[in-house]
């Protein structure tokens, strides 16, 4: 007896580990032309599982504080051995890892994941989206320089705008009514305890209910499928798909690499809370778009200011979009119909403005 | 008293057991979450700027220049105009608070974030910003520029 098969025998003794790992050994993966789109979730997985590990090792550098950000992300990039690297390779990644969620989100959209029973997996899938957005703001505020600085005031000053709640919401953001050493502390909480222990629970839903409900086939060809059981094709999840989720895994990692060590992520100035915001002051690319149609619209719209619009326009269609799926089975095809020009509008919309973004002065 | 009545009783006695259970694991948690969400809420900074500070020395301000300075927990903006007139504005812009800045090319301020004017004297001239710049009060004082709020008369 191996050891491997060793170990197994004495799981499955006392925990019937055989029946715990059934469902799994079920699991298939149907294959089509669109199935490299089925690659984009794990992809997401895997460079969730990079920021866990690489953020664990900035910890044991890093310091919190306005008097001590800088210096130890200095720190780590100047004296720490392929502390550059390490650093860099957290930047990059999250940078990649909110492109898969968002390619992953629309892929959903296109290929029609979403429908029926799958409500949920989308919601806990945009959840998921929302706290990797939040990691990211809440993550580029912690090396604590100019860039962020501004783009921390900005994007908490937003929600301050939100009528009735705003304020109240801006305090507890920044723990004060300015942006501080204080924000920074607390940004460091949400950016390393809250916002973890969320994703960890959430991407189990999601993986859960991916599990139970199995790889969603696009509409057409299932029902060619149905009509003629002979057409349909399927891999085992386990280890025909794994070991190719696993070569793009690799690929990822590769490019990865070669990112981080081609352009090693910039540290700026440190942030002075008493200093004119420098030109060229922009936030991350993701966020590109609101930035971009907030710059755009006018000061005065109607009786409102031209920001609180902006804020409740964006707050409003990110409603409607978490509730996608719900629209789905309106009259006839036309919520069918709805989704899709809403999905090719968000997707023209975020890609359009990005653009012009890094193009406008 | 008859199995009837005393089914028609019991409802109500489990009710108010019910009640009690409910109301007293309901003001436990009451009171474990109160004190948390006034923990959220951060104690307030006193505000140890004053009314007044000084913002410059004379002799570092030239014509048609700028300086930032901390007035209070906020940041204000100094200047001096071409014509040798002093000019103190706050430099929280009035769009997303951000700092702005003199552009001595454009003899306007000007916002980086969001791309805001505003003219010397404060008022918004372009771009996103919906209200112009709260304005203060400088003096001369001896060598010092001293900068104040205004005071409602």
């Amino acid at each position: 007896m191996s050891l491997f098969t060793g170990v197994q025998a004495w799981l499955d003794e006392r925990f019937h580990w055989a029946e715990l790992i059934g469902p799994l050994k079920k699991k298939t993966v149907p294959i089509h032309k669109l199935s490299y789109w089925y690659f984009l979730g794990g992809i997401t997985l895997f460079l969730f599982f990079i920021q866990v590990g690489t953020g664990i090792l900035l910890l044991l550098y890093y310091r919190p504080g306005a008097n001590e950000a800088f210096e130890s992300v200095q720190y780590i990039m100047t004296r720490v051995q392929f502390g550059w690297l390490i650093r860099s390779i957290h930047s990059w990644a999250a940078n990649l890892m909110i492109f898969t969620a968002f390619a992953h989100m629309f892929s959903v959209i296109f290929l029609r994941a979403y429908r029926k029973p799958r409500e949920l997996t989308w919601l806990s899938g945009m959840i998921l989206l929302f706290l990797a957005m939040g990691f990211g703001f809440s993550g580029y505020l912690l090396p604590w320089n100019t860039l962020a600085f501004f783009a921390t005031k900005v994007g908490t000053e937003i929600t301050g705008r939100v009528p009735v709640i705003g304020h109240s919401m801006m305090v507890f953001l920044r723990g004060g009514e300015e942006v501080t050493g204080a924000t920074l502390t607390r940004f460091f909480g949400f950016h390393v305890a809250v916002l973890p222990g969320l994703t960890a629970l959430f991407v189990l839903i999601h993986l859960g209910l991916v599990q139970y409900f199995g790889m969603s086939v696009p509409p057409g060809l299932e029902s060619r499928w149905k009509a003629s059981p002979g057409e349909a094709r399927q891999m085992k999840f386990f280890p025909n798909f794994l070991l190719r989720e696993l070569m793009a895994w690799y690929i990822a990692l590769g490019v990865l690499g070669a990112l981080a060590a081609i352009l090693p992520w910039e540290l700026g100035t440190k942030a002075d809370p008493f200093a004119a915001a420098p030109a060229g002051i922009r936030p991350e690319w993701y966020f590109m778009f609101m930035f971009q149609t907030l710059k755009e619209i006018p000061a005065k719209l109607w009786f409102m200011d031209g920001e609180v619009v902006g804020i409740l326009v964006f707050g409003f269609a990110g409603f409607l979009w978490l509730l996608l799926p719900f629209f789905d089975r309106l009259g006839r095809g036309r919520g069918r119909r709805l989704i899709m020009g809403a999905g090719l509008f968000a997707l023209s919309y975020i890609i359009a403005l990005t653009i012009y973004g890094y193009m406008a002065k | 008293m008859g199995l009837s009545e005393a089914a028609r009783i019991q409802p109500a006695r489990r009710r108010l057991v019910e009640l009690l259970l409910g109301g007293g694991v309901l003001s436990s948690i009451a009171a474990f979450v109160y004190p948390v969400l006034r923990y959220l809420i951060p104690p307030p900074v006193p505000d140890l700027g004053g009314d007044e500070v000084v913002a410059s020395k004379v002799a570092d301000m030239k014509p048609s220049s700028s300086k930032v300075f901390r007035f209070g927990t906020r940041p204000a903006l100094l200047l001096m105009t071409a014509e040798g007139e002093y000019r103190a504005l706050s430099a929280v812009c009035t769009h997303l608070s951000c700092t702005v800045q003199y552009r001595n090319d454009l003899h306007q301020v000007w916002c980086a974030c969001h791309n805001g004017l505003y003219d010397l004297t404060g008022r918004n001239v372009s771009g996103p910003p919906p209200r112009p710049l709260e304005t203060f009060q400088v003096h001369v004082r001896g060598d010092e520029i001293v900068v104040s709020r205004k005071r409602e008369a």
